[in-house]
C-alpha cells in the first residue's frame, strides 16, 4: 500500500500536557501524538468515477498535480483551507474522508476562472469544484449551500420564463436561505440610489416589480430544457448508486416501482 | 487590428437581463454612445437569459443551449453575423457556447435536440461572430476616430480600468486575444484604457484589472464578495484612481454593492467612484450626465464629476 499524501500535523493531533514525563524526560506542552498507522485503508474507489459523472468533472482524470490552480486561486488567497489541486488528488486516490474534512467550504468557489486559464491540462478546475460540491449535496455530507440555493432559484426563474429579474431573485433566495431582506446595507444602498432616482423608475429596476419579464413564445423551450434536465437528473443519481438506494427503500416500503 | 468603419456599423444586439435592471444605466449610456457614434444596434427579438453564473451549475449543456438560441435568433431569423453583449456574463456564455459547439459533438447534440423541440433553427458554430462593446467601439471606431469625436475631454481624471474575469478567462474561448500587436490582450487586457485614454483621461496602473469581484456569490457568500470587492477598492485608491471604470454590470453593481456593505459592516470607507466606461465615454462625447444614466448608479459621481468639469 502506497504512503499517500495526508497532513498529519492537525490540532486535533496535538495533546497538551502540564505534567508529562516520558522516559524521564519532562515533555511537558504542546506535542505531536505519534502516528499510529500511515495506511489508508478506507477507500471509496469510485470517487473519481463519481465526481467526473456530474456536470463539470469529466476532465478530472487529467490533472497532473502541477498545482496551478491552487497557486492561481482566488479564493486560496483569502482562506489556505481552500486549495483546488489537494482536492482533486484526494478524489483520484479515492480518499473521501479525507475529502470531508473540506466538505464546508468547497462550495466557496468564486467561478473566476483564473484556474482553468492557468491549468496546463485542461481539467477544468473551476467546474471540478462544482460537481464535487454538487455531489457532497447530493450524497448527502453537506445540506444544500447558500449557493447552490442561488444557483437553484436562478435557474427555475431561467427554465420557467426565460428571462431572470434581479430583485426577484434576491427574494426567492432570502426566502429559500431564511434570511430577512431587510438587511441594514441593502437599505443603506436603496437609500443611495434614492438620492437620484424616483422610486418608480427603482421599481423598473427589477426591485418592485410586479409583473416578471417573460420571453415571449418560451413554452416549448421551458418543456424541452425541463425533459432533459429530469432526464440528467435521473442518470446522475444512477452513477451516484442513489437510485438503487431510493429503489431499495421503495421496495421495502411497499411502494410500487417506478416506470 | 486597423479599425474598420463599417464592419460593425449595424449589429445585432443582446442586453441581457441585468441591462434591464440593476444595469440599465449600462444599458442607457450603451445605446447613446452608439447612436452619438453613428452605430446602430438592433435588438435581439424573444432574447432569453444566456444562464448568467448560475445554470451552468445546474447543468452547463443547457446553458450552452440558451446561449445558442440567442445566436440562432439573430443569425437565423434577423440575418445579423454579429451579436453585441456588453455583459460580461452573455459575453463569456456566447463565447463559451459558440466554442463547445465547435469541439464537443455532446454539446451540439443536446443543443439540436433542444432546438428542434423548442421550434427554432439549431444554431451552427460559426454563423455569428459575438463581440463586447468595447471591440464595437475599439474597431470600429478606433483611438483615432474617438479622438476626433472628444467634444469634452476626460483630461485630470485619473481612472482605474477594471475588466473583472469573464471578460478575458479562460484564454481558449476567445481565439481572437493574444494574437500580437493590436488585439487584445487576456492577461493584461487594454481596450477600455485605449478608449478611455483617446477620450483623455489618465489611467493609472492598476494591479487589479483582472481580479475577481466576487459576482457569484455577491448574495450568497457576501462576506468573501466583501473582502474581494474591498482589495478592488482599496488598490485602486492606492494607485491614485478616483474612478473605477467597469464594463460588466455584475462587476458593477457587486462593487457598488459591497463598497456599501464594507462601509455598513466592517467601517471600511472607500471613495472611489465606479463608473460605466460607457458612460465616461458618453460625457466625453459631449452627453449630459442624465443622457448617460450617472443618476443611476449607487455610486454617486456627479457632483465629483461636475467638479472635475467634465460633466
Amino acid at each position: 500500500m502506497p504512503i499517500h499524501e495526508q497532513s498529519l500535523i492537525r490540532p486535533e493531533n496535538l495533546k497538551t500536557h502540564d505534567q508529562l514525563v516520558m522516559d524521564g524526560v519532562d515533555v511537558s506542552g504542546h506535542w505531536s501524538t505519534f502516528i499510529e498507522t500511515r495506511v489508508v485503508s478506507d477507500y471509496n474507489e469510485a470517487l473519481q468515477e463519481e465526481i467526473a459523472a456530474l456536470p463539470g468533472g469529466e476532465y478530472i482524470h487529467r490533472c497532473w498535480q502541477c498545482g496551478s490552480c491552487t497557486n492561481s486561486c482566488t479564493v486560496n488567497a483569502i482562506n489556505p483551507d481552500f486549495n483546488p489541486r489537494y482536492w482533486i488528488y484526494l478524489i483520484r486516490m479515492g480518499m473521501e474522508s479525507e475529502l470531508l474534512r473540506d466538505k464546508d467550504i468547497i462550495w466557496q468557489c468564486v467561478s473566476c476562472n483564473k484556474c482553468t486559464y492557468a491549468c496546463p491540462r485542461d481539467v477544468v478546475p473551476e467546474a471540478v469544484m462544482k460537481a464535487t460540491s454538487h455531489w457532497l449535496e447530493l450524497k448527502g455530507h453537506t445540506p444544500k449551500s447558500p449557493s447552490m440555493h442561488f444557483d437553484e432559484e436562478f435557474s427555475s426563474q431561467v427554465i420557467e420564463r426565460g428571462k431572470i429579474e434581479e430583485g426577484r431573485i434576491m427574494q426567492g433566495f432570502f426566502r429559500r436561505t431564511g434570511q430577512p431582506l431587510i438587511q441594514d446595507w441593502l437599505v443603506e444602498m436603496v437609500k443611495r440610489m434614492l438620492r437620484h432616482l424616483p422610486v418608480g423608475m427603482l421599481a423598473r429596476m427589477g426591485l418592485a416589480t410586479v409583473i416578471a419579464p417573460r420571453t415571449s413564445g418560451w413554452s416549448r423551450a421551458r418543456d424541452a430544457i425541463r425533459e432533459y434536465a429530469d432526464e440528467q437528473h435521473a442518470q446522475q443519481r444512477h452513477a451516484l448508486g442513489l437510485a438503487e438506494l431510493v429503489e431499495t427503500a421503495r421496495q421495502d416500503a411497499g411502494a410500487p416501482a417506478r416506470s | 487590428m486597423a479599425t474598420n468603419p463599417d464592419k460593425y456599423k449595424r449589429v445585432a444586439y443582446y442586453p441581457g437581463c441585468a441591462l434591464e435592471g440593476t444595469g440599465h444605466a449600462y444599458n442607457r449610456s450603451t445605446k447613446v454612445v452608439g447612436k452619438a457614434l453613428g452605430l446602430d444596434l438592433v435588438e435581439v427579438k424573444n432574447w432569453n437569459c444566456c444562464g448568467a453564473m448560475e445554470v451552468k451549475n445546474i447543468d452547463p449543456k443547457i446553458q450552452t443551449y440558451l446561449s445558442s438560441r440567442v445566436m440562432s435568433i439573430a443569425a437565423n431569423e434577423m440575418g445579423f453575423d454579429t451579436v453585441m453583449a456588453p455583459c460580461n456574463g452573455c459575453y463569456h456564455n456566447l463565447k463559451k457556447a459558440e466554442y463547445d459547439l465547435k469541439n464537443d459533438p455532446k454539446s451540439a447534440e443536446v443543443v439540436d435536440r433542444l432546438s428542434k423541440k423548442a421550434g427554432h433553427e439549431t444554431y451552427q458554430a460559426g454563423q455569428v461572430e459575438t463581440i463586447h462593446a468595447l471591440d464595437w467601439i475599439k474597431d470600429s471606431i478606433g483611438e483615432e476616430g474617438l479622438r476626433e469625436r472628444v467634444k469634452n475631454s476626460l483630461k485630470g481624471l485619473k481612472i482605474a480600468n477594471y475588466y473583472g474575469c469573464m471578460y478575458t478567462r479562460p484564454r481558449h474561448i476567445f481565439p481572437e486575444k493574444d494574437q500580437g500587436p493590436g488585439s487584445e490582450s487576456t492577461s493584461k487586457p487594454h481596450f477600455m484604457d485605449d478608449l478611455l485614454a483617446a477620450a483623455g483621461a489618465d489611467n493609472v496602473d492598476f494591479p487589479l484589472k483582472t481580479a475577481c469581484c466576487g459576482g457569484a456569490h455577491t448574495l450568497s457568500d457576501s462576506d468573501t464578495s466583501t473582502r474581494l470587492v474591498l482589495n478592488i477598492l482599496n488598490a485602486a485608491e492606492a494607485a491614485g484612481a478616483e474612478v473605477i471604470a467597469t464594463e460588466c454590470p455584475t462587476c458593477h453593481s457587486g462593487l457598488e454593492m459591497h463598497q456599501v456593505r464594507a462601509e455598513k459592516r466592517l467601517g471600511k470607507k472607500t471613495s472611489v467612484r465606479i463608473v460605466y466606461f460607457t458612460q465616461l465615454l458618453g460625457l466625453a462625447l459631449g452627453l449630459s450626465p442624465r443622457q448617460v444614466g450617472l443618476h443611476e448608479n449607487i455610486s454617486d459621481s456627479i457632483g465629483f464629476l461636475k467638479q472635475k468639469g467634465i460633466a
